[in-house]
């Protein structure tokens, strides 16, 4: 296998495919997606993913509920989505094709395992007669391979049994696509070596699956649909291909050595965040400490714990979790001690949809406690964004002592992107200030400790077990500012009730302004926040190179909303607020700023595609009179 | 541990008002503490008494240490966290029946599965007392409180056997009548690495008092409390006329003089076997039969704390300490020019 064949006729070049892997959950179907992927990423594509796959482990196979895609988008330019519609469809068996069919792009070019295309599980997938001898697929560029039976004709002289030859024909088909658009061979080679190193047979049958898909795509005359993505002029730097949840644990460990202290991880398994308690069980010579904890509570209790005796304390979850972790939470937001709060949001309410994305929990995390509790929110925008921003939730816990809600997605959770590596020595360092000494004076003249003295941005002393001198109690119950010993006094109330709002909104001078991409003297401004950033920086692209103008304004900080905010969107004719939820951030600007923001929402469980947005955003374009 | 200072009893106490009815359980509990920290050589900034919500939770704000009084029933998990962050520290757990076998019933026993460095003292007077007098989850059937009116139809947990079912490995009784005994229990408790759990039988006087009266009373103690002493034969009575036999798996009282000395039980509170002390544990599920005190079970097993201290170690020692740099580029990389 060469990577250039005098066979080959001229390969033509296209700026962008949106390819879509799909097949039964024991397919392989993301390993492929995630390999095709990686391969382009050091290729030097730009590049996005979006997998997607059924909540039940291994739904009966064959079924349309059992089918797994993964859709990537590898560009030569900068790009934000996953892309609206895939270009190339691989279809594994019939479910895959009936479920996912629709999405592909009218002239787009579906491959399938023609083998999968027997009676049972045509009949399995709803198909009353074979799509591809109906006609059905007309309209559309089809390429069939026999893949089951090359695979064990590939496997035959390996020593491989048949049975377990056929479970590689997820490689016969990256093979076939590696070829067709043009990828390198040699990472996903190298790959097989190192994942498989040990299992020799499997090693074997994989790497001539890979190869015999290669090899068909050359000798079946499929030059004609042959494409090939330049690599894209990204900035320059050292470039990993990474998904948000390890960018969030990579994040984490990141802050804990700018902060000089270590890491401690209170978690509970639960889709789709287990995979950072996953990442930071790996990295124990970081120092990092992970308890699995018995429950979400326990995960949440833990994590104060820690943070209460000096430890950057973060617990992950999902929404149930963030439910049940509550009560801890408000905890924390009495006790005034660091604690990180992370939620990978999916669907809800209740158990919901696992594995889909939903981004309905802000309102959740500003108010979900009982009492006044308010606390700072963070949120992600891309993959790679999930490392700046769990820096950002940590300092701002160590710094500000308080519970920090990070909002990160489903979608960013799994999903991929190109990351220029940061400089690690170019990273900020997080003041921790541990107190060392008695703070206050007494009535009796005695030099003492006072937990809840305060620092000019109303910060109080983080003093922890073992420092001589400062031994105090504190609890959740109401206590004195100053000297932290209980109080039930009316006043007292008032004032720590304030005290506690006023520390937190105090934190918006201590965070960036609110920034505008775009047109800033555009009529319209969209305000998002989350993993929407993509779609919408992919429509705000489409509508200029229309000739129309907009602003868009990206929050990190969720609460408190950046000082300038107001200002900002009262400058606007209109405010559009594109959400995964029904309308909770357009509710918070409107209550907050009085202005007449309009809210475009989807809650489906699919992220936003650029091309509801730029229709979406259009229409309130237009409305303004604005002209092309 | 000779730089220890000496300390006594006013040094732990902080200037708190004791807000404990008059007459509580709780008082006797708090001045055995306070009285015992000074003889356990260890300093005050280095002690943490953590605490959930109840009667019995309120204790952290009287002990002049590190203080965290935290919510229903989470205690074990705080102090979890904290104990696996800080191998340091002396972390005591304090709280009440509701709190840590009803609302924090899943915390506790997993505290005690992991064996977490935790000295767990559970004052179980087998009532709500801060709620006003509810029944709890050691309350007898039949009990008639405010919310059972008709009277309890629930089974009630046997601390030391749900303790020891789940998997703790120290295990102890006392009540609040005999200063001498907590102090002993309190102390093994604190020797013990790993998860320590004591049950103190403590009166309260307000919503259900004497409910121990009939074990713990100064004329009843002999007949009724059957003192437990590693290596001895278990026996009680005045005279020690009475002793307990293992018959057929279960523990039964026996009249020694039926039976002979050798007969007995000789105690083997290190036996990596549960069941002997399960069996005693079983002896009496109400207080109006002779009930088992002391140290039921105490077995040497990895601490859960330091054993993730050592993994951290191990890993250090074989990938070097972390390098943030490395992690960043640990996967494969590329170059844009």
């Amino acid at each position: 296998m060469t990577e250039t064949s005098a066979r080959t006729q001229e390969v033509r070049t296209t700026d962008g495919i949106v390819l879509r892997f799909a097949g039964d959950s024991g397919d392989g179907m993301q390993l492929t997606g995630d390999r095709f992927t990686s391969a382009s990423a050091l290729f030097g594509n730009d590049l996005a993913t979006l997998p997607e796959f059924p909540a039940e482990i291994r739904a009966p196979a064959g079924t349309l509920a059992g089918v797994s895609s993964f859709q990537v988008h590898i560009s030569d330019h900068d790009i934000t989505t996953p892309g609206d519609a895939p270009t190339v469809l691989v279809a594994m068996n019939p479910a895959a094709l009936q479920s996912d069919l629709h999405l592909l792009k009218p002239g787009g070019t579906v491959i399938v395992n023609a083998d999968a295309f027997n009676e049972r599980n045509l009949a399995k997938a709803g198909y009353e007669s074979n799509p591809l001898e109906d006609g059905s697929l007309d309209g559309y560029t089809v390429v069939t391979a026999p893949m089951t039976d090359l695979t064990k004709r590939a496997c035959q002289d390996l020593g491989v049994k048949p049975r377990d030859a056929e479970r590689s024909k997820n490689f016969f088909a990256l093979g076939l696509v590696s070829w067709l658009y043009s990828r390198p061979v040699k990472p996903t080679v190298d790959w097989i070596d190192g994942k498989f190193a040990g299992r020799d047979t499997v090693i074997a049958a994989n790497k001539a699956a890979f190869a015999a898909g290669h090899a068909f795509g050359e000798t079946a005359e499929l030059g004609a649909s042959r494409l090939m993505v330049q690599p894209a002029a990204l900035e320059p730097g050292t470039y990993t291909n990474i998904n948000g949840n390890t960018a969030l644990s990579w994040g984490l460990i990141a802050a804990s050595q700018q902060a000089g202290i270590p890491l401690f991880l209170g978690s509970y398994p639960i889709t789709p965040a287990s995979d950072v308690l996953h990442e930071l069980a790996r990295h124990k010579n970081f120092g990092v400490r992970t308890l699995q904890a018995e429950d979400e509570i326990g995960a949440v209790g833990a994590a104060l714990g820690a943070a209460y005796g000096g430890h950057i304390g973060v617990t992950t979850t999902s929404g149930p979790g963030m439910a049940l972790k509550a009560e801890t939470v408000g905890l924390a937001v009495s006790l005034e001690v660091p604690l990180v709060v992370i939620d990978i949001q999916r669907g809800g309410p209740s158990t919901g949809l696992p594995t889909k994305t939903e981004a309905a929990d802000l309102l959740m995390a500003m108010y979900g406690r009982h009492g006044e509790a308010p606390l700072p929110i963070v949120a992600a925008q891309s993959p790679s964004d999930c490392f700046f921003t769990a820096i950002e939730a940590v300092r701002l816990a160590v710094e500000h002592r308080t519970p920090v809600i990070l909002l990160s997605d489903g979608y960013l959770a799994n999903s991929s992107e190109p990351w220029r590596i940061p400089d690690v020595e170019q990273l900020d360092s997080i003041a921790v200030n541990f107190a060392s000494k008695p703070n206050h004076v007494n009535d009796e003249g005695e030099s003492v400790f006072w937990p809840f003295r305060r620092d000019e941005r109303l910060v109080r002393p983080w003093a922890i077990p073992g420092t001589p001198g400062l031994m105090h109690r504190i609890g959740g119950i109401e206590k004195e500012d100053g000297s932290g010993n209980i109080s039930y006094e009316p006043d007292n109330h008032q004032a720590m009730v304030r005290l506690r709002a006023e520390r937190i909104a105090l934190i918006a001078h201590h965070i960036p302004p609110a920034e505008i991409v775009g047109d800033p003297d555009a009529p319209v401004a969209v305000v998002s926040w989350g993993s929407t950033w993509g779609a919408i920086t992919s429509a705000r692209r489409r509508i200029e190179s229309a000739g129309r103008r907009l602003a868009h304004i990206h929050l990190r900080h969720l609460n408190p909303l950046p000082a300038n905010l107001g200002d900002l969107l009262r400058s606007f004719e209109r405010v559009v607020v594109p959400e995964m939820n029904t309308g909770q951030l357009c509710r918070m600007l409107r209550a907050e700023y009085l202005v007449d923001a309009k809210s475009v929402t989807k809650v489906s469980g699919q992220p936003f595609t650029a091309a509801e947005l730029v229709e979406a955003i259009g229409e309130a374009i237009g409305a303004t009179g604005e002209q092309r | 541990m000779t730089d220890v200072p000496v300390t006594t009893r006013k040094d732990w106490t902080t200037d708190q008002e004791v807000r404990w009815c008059p007459g509580c359980g709780d008082y006797s509990i708090l001045t055995a503490v306070q009285l015992l920290m000074p003889e356990l050589e260890v300093r005050r900034e280095d002690t943490v008494f953590v605490s959930g919500i109840g009667c019995a939770a309120r204790f952290p704000y009287y002990m002049n240490t590190y203080g965290l009084h935290a919510i229903h029933g989470r205690s074990p998990a705080v102090a979890t966290g904290l104990a696996m962050a800080r191998g340091d520290l002396h972390v005591w757990v304090v709280g009440g029946d509701g709190d840590m076998m009803s609302i924090g019933g899943n915390h506790l026993i997993h505290a005690l599965r992991r064996n977490v460095n935790l000295n767990i003292l559970l004052f179980n007077n087998q009532i709500y007392g801060l709620t006003k007098g509810q029944y709890s989850p050691t309350s007898e059937r039949g009990k008639v409180t405010k919310s059972t009116p008709h009277g309890s139809v629930e089974q009630p947990f046997n601390a030391i056997s749900l303790a020891l079912g789940a998997e703790a490995s120290f295990v102890a009784r006392t009540h609040d009548m005999d200063r001498g005994h907590m102090q002993e229990m309190f102390r093994r408790a604190h020797n013990h690495p790993g998860a320590a759990f004591v049950e103190v039988f403590q009166n309260c006087n307000v919503f259900n008092d004497g409910a121990f009266a009939a074990l713990t009373k100064r004329d009843a103690r002999d007949s009724m409390l059957i003192d437990l002493r590693h290596g001895e034969p278990v026996r009680f009575g005045a005279d020690d006329e009475f002793g307990v036999v293992m018959d057929g798996g279960r523990a039964r009282v026996v009249k020694v003089a039926d039976v002979g000395v050798d007969a007995l039980v000789v105690h083997d509170e290190a036996d990596p076997d549960p069941s002997v002390a399960f069996a005693l544990s079983r002896l009496a599920n109400t207080n109006d039969v002779p009930t088992p005190i002391g140290v039921f079970r105490a077995v040497e097993r990895s601490e859960y704390g330091s054993a993730v201290t050592s993994q951290i170690a191990a890993s250090q020692s074989k990938a070097g300490p972390g390098d943030l740099h490395k992690l960043l580029h640990s996967r494969p990389t590329w170059q844009v020019a």
